[in-house]
């Protein structure tokens, strides 16, 4: 019995030093964007003079707000259009009956598996060609179809029972009505995981933004705060860096702290789709 | 357009069995696949043989991209580089997280606070992250070379040493990751049936014999899915090295992702770096191909 004693204190004992380890980087990080800048290389958990200079300097070389709201729009197009296209695609495959169902399913599951390298500069062309360099629509529309999403509406789909639509086409329903009126609402976990998936992703995004926004009033947060860190504008301090680093993660972690359960739900789910 | 909309009213109708609605309902994707995977698939390909700064007309060059790219020391380097971080990052990951996993399946307070805890840099952004573990691997003022101090041990070059730098990278990448694959191996491990465990119990097998025997080849699929899952993200790696080394020093951090986009969009190589970029995704679609083989034959 005292063996399993010691075993229990030593996974606490495990356990606790791996989250000091995950945890302490995030407090030291907001904790140096407060500190002076001559302070932060102390490495001090708490700054003994907390001051929001870091901050003041950095908003007033970078629109940091701007970009907020850039990504915060990007993020909820992108999830309005990926649930919509999600949806209706995959209703259609789970669904209805058409010539050319199972070529475009096993297009989608053979798609989802191609390296994006292979088509990042061919799609940084097109987006020259259609005029679309420094806009939002470059951030939105190449993510607006996701291969992943459709098949996952189209699974939560094939879990309901026909009757449902069939009732619902008796009361007059159109097929968009089915989708978004009838069947939405016993699909509500699929539909959550898909939105947070999606929203994160976009909001996360930083390859492609670089790539096809050059105007600062367009730019994504992550974006801009890359740009920022690694020209030479932040003049080499660091607390400046950081404090954009935290603007930056702090809308997902507060997010996070009320909403973890899904998020942890959902970034599962995402991993199964092999 | 109009036309197919009218025809699926009639389907509405219940009428004409044949109607357009379903192509209607998928023709959003089939527009997409179109314009964003298939003609992009095709238009690399086409680019491969030739050269092209866009601004100026095109010009063919035959397989000389090709030439290039298997004489291209740079390229090699940036592969080799991407493998190191591959190399150090899978075993690593998958350690970590089967061991945070395994200690998270027991019976124990705060088990929701500790998987909140590991799961945070997962949906934090990358850049965030970069910033961050910049300075904490810091030569002179950084976390990790101040404990080495502590405890008399001489400092590490962690972003300055070539030999370094690119391990240092996959140990971030590591930590940024792990808590996803901590939750996908608490989703296989509570899937092992718990007779198993009894019956191991009553045979008198030690926990460390019913680990080897009963949980990793119940638990085969999982490992599948993050080696693969790793594989892919490593094969990715473009932001770290972008924000932290700029692929310094000496080029021992330059990932294939940073140096194909360096060829595209600073030196404007649209042929020659569409050559890297189809070449590359040919070989990741090879290594996972290979990898899911080696686990098939594994059972």
């Amino acid at each position: 019995m005292k063996n399993g004693i010691i075993n229990k204190i030593l996974m606490y004992v495990i356990l606790g030093i791996a989250a000091c380890s995950f945890l302490y980087p995030f407090i030291w990080m907001i904790g140096a964007s407060l500190s002076p800048e001559q302070q932060i290389g102390n490495m001090n958990l708490f700054p003994s003079e907390p001051t929001m200079q870091n901050f003041r300097i950095m908003i007033g070389k970078i629109p940091i707000w701007r970009s907020l709201f850039n990504s915060t729009l990007v993020a909820l197009f992108t999830t309005a259009l990926v649930l919509f296209t999600g949806s209706t695609v995959g209703y259609a495959l789970a669904r209805l009956q058409f010539k050319g169902r199972q070529v475009i399913f096993y297009i989608i599951v053979f798609t989802m598996s191609l390296p994006f390298q292979i088509t990042l500069i061919p799609n940084y062309i097109t987006m020259v060609n259609l005029h679309l360099v420094d806009s939002y629509m470059a951030l939105i529309i190449p993510f607006s179809v996701s291969a992943f999403a459709i098949l996952m509406f189209r699974q939560a789909f094939l879990g309901l029972p026909q009757a449902l639509i069939d009732a619902a086409h008796l009361d007059g329903c159109n097929e968009l009505q089915v989708i978004f009126s009838v069947l939405w609402p016993n699909i509500i976990p699929t539909i959550i995981t898909i939105g947070m998936l999606t929203f994160i992703g976009s909001w996360n995004e930083v390859l492609w933004p670089l790539i096809v926004i050059r105007d600062e009033q367009i730019m994504t947060m992550p974006q801009l705060v890359t740009l920022f860190a690694v020209g030479g504008r932040a003049d080499a301090q660091l607390g400046v860096k950081l404090a954009a680093a935290v603007l930056l993660a702090l809308p997902v972690m507060i997010a996070f702290l009320f909403f973890q359960k899904y998020f942890i739900q959902s970034m599962a789910s995402s991993g199964l789709k092999d | 357009m109009s036309n197919s909309s009218t025809k699926g009213r009639i389907r509405n109708g219940g009428s004409n069995k044949k109607s357009l609605l379903p192509y209607l309902l998928v023709s959003p994707y089939v527009l997409f696949l179109l314009v964003f995977v298939l003609f992009p698939v095709f238009f690399c390909f086409y680019l491969t043989f030739h050269t092209w700064n866009i601004i100026s007309p095109m010009k063919f060059n035959g397989v000389n991209n090709y030439v290039r790219l298997f004489m291209d020391r740079m390229f090699w380097l940036a592969i080799l580089n991407t493998l190191k971080f591959l190399v150090v990052q899978i075993p690593l990951q998958l350690i970590i997280s089967l061991t945070l996993a395994q200690l998270l399946n027991q019976q124990l307070r705060g088990r929701s606070f500790f998987r909140a805890t590991f799961f945070m840099p997962v949906i934090v952004s990358g850049v965030v992250i970069s910033i961050l573990w910049q300075q904490l691997f810091a030569y002179e003022s950084g976390i990790f070379n101040r404990i080495l101090s502590a405890v008399g041990v001489a400092k590490v070059g962690w972003l300055v040493s070539p030999e370094i730098a690119m391990y240092s990278i996959a140990l971030m990448a590591t930590w940024k990751n792990v808590g996803l694959y901590v939750i996908l191996f608490l989703v296989g491990l509570q899937s092992v049936p718990t007779q198993y465990y009894e019956a191991a119990k009553l045979d008198g097998a030690s926990n460390w014999r019913q680990f080897w025997h009963i949980t990793l080849p119940m638990i085969n699929p999982t490992i599948f899915m993050v080696v693969i899952l790793s594989t892919i993200g490593g094969f990715s790696l473009f932001i770290e090295p972008y924000i932290i080394t700029g692929g310094g020093p000496m080029n021992h951090t330059l990932s294939a992702v940073l140096y194909i986009y360096k060829q595209a969009f600073q030196y404007y190589n649209m042929g020659y770096s569409s050559t890297l970029g189809f070449f590359y995704a040919i070989l990741i679609m090879v290594v996972v191909i290979i990898q899911k083989r080696l686990i098939e034959k594994e059972d």
